[in-house]
């Protein structure tokens, strides 16, 4: 079957099993846009193209799919940055199509010309400039196959005009070679016997787990080995929902915002299994003071990941759920143990830290808490939503106070920290995901990065519900002025915000708006029984701060109970 | 982590003969703040593959990483940190030294000396190629110094492993992970 270049593209996203993408046409690509079309791939039109890699990206993680979106040459390729670099950071497998100005031209300084490819090397797993329309079935074959393999992370095809007009004999590869990419999947025996030995003769060990696990599906794995020597868990900000946020051996999140007792398990444990967890400062604070008493267990897909900030004592390269079922079976062999007795002493120490700092906050009668939205919402959704979040002290509030049960169910940017991140990837996780109930936990600055995004959501009829915790602040930021710069709140107040609920019904969807602490529950039912999309602007104490907190730089163990 | 503060080590890397390849290689010692003292690249016997011969400097974190971020790399087929391994190492050095009557006997003592070659005569320059090991083109350029270099042209260094082959290019390049870290492969 000969096709063109744009037939091609579509013909190889209908046999990678691709339904939906996120884009914004532009010349460049208006030949694809034209296939498109009259293809059976539904087509959602953003109105910013950070947006449609927000979407793919919090479509990918929820859907277990690869994301997909489709942008323009020049200003739609650079539009994408931000977002690729994100899902770079969190490794989130994405494909990024961006047209290109025809092959002749490139170089040229043509209308519309960026060198994405340039552009986006240091923030992509990795990127093509398809060259001729013959490569081009192989090169989006092997991109997706590279986006969801391995670590997985994005990929960008950028697509010079003349190649998606020029045609060739079409053949979808059923397979590839690839000889320089062969991710590690299976963990090394040896190792997992000298991570075995560790583990059984612990005697304050604490679980450390971040993303991998949510990536690479071993939350139960991980539970099993938690619970079979009762060790306790605690995860990194992109590891929420690995692991039961009800249960008993649960510690919270660990790092900068982690919980005081989470935080003084890793500085006090005799031993720290890192599962799928990259020791980012985050999380580490000053790196000499990091689990100082702890020989550490590293597993990792990702070798470079090891040894990167913190030294190890076993690295164990390998796919996180290949590494969690060989230890489940060997810490087995020596047969049943009184694990819970053994633990004891460890866990009343645990039990008195949390007991002594606990996370609190206290709502009274006049101005809402906004860690009381979140505990709010948590209950009306009775903890199975889908929580994004934008950046902040919103962010921190969702992770510390939104008791994240099962994995994909907390969508954040971890890593790169994208301000305007969070609606648009509930945006994605809504199509992916059409029967959950699906919120963006915002706040009042990162909501107006990507408020455009409203008109997808009401085009589509897409019920995502946005819970603005609207300070009036760049709250993470004037919290930071707050402890460390004498309260000078330089540029943090935001002055000349808009009225949200007007902005909703501009829109065309729902505004409602809560004052007082007893709204705060009517008004979550009432946006829960509404089919639509919903803002909803819950004015809440301007200077609440986030805590606890490590100030960066200091050891895990300083922290601030503000 | 500490020790080996900072050596000197000579790394090849094996990768796919395309555009944009060395980039790659470059933004990522660019992009991780290590630096790269010497650099050379052509084809292999392979016309779909290069070898790119480095010389940097660092700790064994800091090259532990380098060799792990190019390893990481898809156009990157294979890494070879020769450190530690028996390998014989060359530069090249073209330099332009004055020669005038008095000092043109001691010039060709030198070459002579060092086993190099006068490339080019001019009526006031010697032209000179030499190569070796660092060490020697630094002393032809210790014992050259005195008499006026006009100017110098240096490869970097290029190597390779003394008798026993590298293996194929079909080993995989996680070879070398799985000899320090036990990054079974099946
Ligand atoms: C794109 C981008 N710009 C700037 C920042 C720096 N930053 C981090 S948190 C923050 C304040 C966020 O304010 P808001 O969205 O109102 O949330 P709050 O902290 O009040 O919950 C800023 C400016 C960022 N993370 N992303």
């Amino acid at each position: 079957m000969r096709l063109s270049g744009a037939e091609i593209v579509i013909e190889s996203l209908i046999q990678e099993g691709v339904t939906s993408i996120f884009g914004y046409p532009g010349a460049a690509i208006t030949d694809i846009y034209d296939t498109l079309d009259k293809s059976p791939i539904r087509h959602y039109l953003v109105r910013h193209e950070q947006g449609a890699v927000h979407m793919a990206d919090g479509y990918a993680r929820t859907s277990g799919k690869v994301g997909v979106c489709l942008v323009t040459s020049g200003p739609g390729a650079t539009n994408t940055v931000t977002g690729i670099a994100s899902a770079y950071m969190d490794s989130i497998p994405i494909v990024v199509f961006t047209g290109q100005v025809p092959t002749p031209l490139i170089g040229n300084d043509a209308f519309q010309e960026v060198d994405i490819v340039g552009i986006t090397r240091p923030c992509t797993k990795h990127n093509y400039l398809v060259k001729a329309v013959e490569d081009l079935a192989g090169i989006i074959k092997e991109a997706f196959y590279l986006a969801r393999s391995g670590r997985p992370g994005p990929i960008l095809i950028d697509l010079p005009k003349d190649i998606l007009h020029n045609k060739t004999e079409f053949k979808y590869p059923k397979k590839i070679e690839m000889r320089n990419y062969r991710p590690t999947y299976s963990a090394h025996p040896k190792q997992i016997e000298k991570a075995t030995a560790q583990i059984l003769k612990a005697k304050r060990p604490v679980i450390y787990a971040g993303g991998g696990v949510i990536t690479s599906h071993s939350s139960s794995e991980l539970k099993t080995l938690a619970e079979s020597l009762t060790i306790p868990v605690t995860t990194t900000l992109m590891g929420l929902g690995a692991f039961p946020g009800r249960h008993p051996l649960w510690l919270g999140m660990l790092g900068m915002h982690g919980t005081y007792w989470a935080n003084m398990s890793v500085a006090h444990c005799d031993l720290l299994i890192a599962v799928g967890a990259r020791f980012d400062d985050r999380v580490t604070g000053k790196v000499d003071l990091f689990a100082p008493e702890a020989r550490i267990i590293h597993i990792d897909i990702d070798p470079t990941s090891i040894r990167k900030n913190v030294s190890v004592d076993i690295p164990i390269v390998g796919d996180c759920k290949d590494a969690l079922t060989k230890l489940n079976q060997l810490v087995q062999k020596p047969g049943k143990q009184e694990w819970r007795k053994i633990r004891q002493p460890w866990l009343e120490q645990i039990k008195e830290w949390k007991e002594t700092h606990p996370l609190n906050y206290e709502q009274g009668k006049d101005e809402i808490k906004p860690q009381y939205v979140v505990e709010k919402i948590y209950e009306l959704t009775k903890g199975k939503a889908i929580i994004a979040t934008e950046v902040g002290q919103n962010q921190m509030w969702a992770a510390q106070y939104y008791h994240f049960d099962q994995p994909n169910s907390f969508i954040t940017s971890g890593g790169l920290g994208v301000m305007g991140y969070g609606f648009p990837a509930a945006i994605g996780a809504q199509v992916a995901c059409p029967d959950r109930i699906v919120f963006d936990i915002a706040g009042d600055g990162s909501i107006q990065m990507n408020i455009q995004e409203m008109a997808t959501v009401v085009a589509n009829q897409l019920p995502v519900k946005i819970a603005i915790l609207n300070n009036g602040y760049l709250g993470m930021v004037r919290q930071f002025q707050e402890l460390f710069y004498e309260k000078r709140y330089a540029q943090t107040f935001l002055k000349g915000n808009p009225d949200f609920v007007k902005i909703a019904e501009a829109y065309g969807a729902t505004g409602l708006r809560a004052k007082h602490p007893e709204e705060v529950g009517p008004v979550i039912e009432k946006a829960l029984s509404i089919k639509g999309p919903v803002i909803i602007d819950f004015v809440v104490s301007p200077e609440e701060c986030v805590s606890p907190m490590v100030p960066s730089g200091k050891a895990m163990t300083e922290m601030l109970l503000v | 982590m500490e020790n080996n503060q900072d050596q000197k080590h000579t790394i090849s890397a094996l990768v796919d003969n395309e555009p944009g390849v060395l980039s790659r290689v470059t933004g990522l010692f660019s992009g991780r703040g290590f630096n790269i003292e010497s650099l050379c690249v052509a084809e292999t016997m392979d016309p779909l593959v290069s070898r790119i011969t480095l010389v940097t400097r660092g700790n064994d974190q800091i090259i532990e990483q380098i060799t792990k971020q190019l390893n990481k790399l898809i156009n990157v087929i294979k890494v070879i940190d020769f450190t530690n391994t028996e390998f014989v190492e060359r530069e090249m050095a073209l330099i332009k030294v004055r020669a005038e009557a008095q000092t043109r006997a001691e010039i060709l003592r030198i070459v002579d000396i060092f086993r190099c070659k006068v490339v080019d005569v001019s009526p006031q320059f010697y032209t000179i190629e030499v190569t070796g090991n660092e060490g020697k083109i630094k002393a032809i350029l210790d014992l050259l110094g005195p008499l006026g270099i006009k100017e110098i042209a240096r490869t970097g260094a290029i190597a390779m492993a003394r008798s026993k082959k590298e293996g194929s290019l079909k080993r995989e390049k996680s070879v070398i992970l799985q000899e320090t870290f036990g990054g079974g492969k099946k």
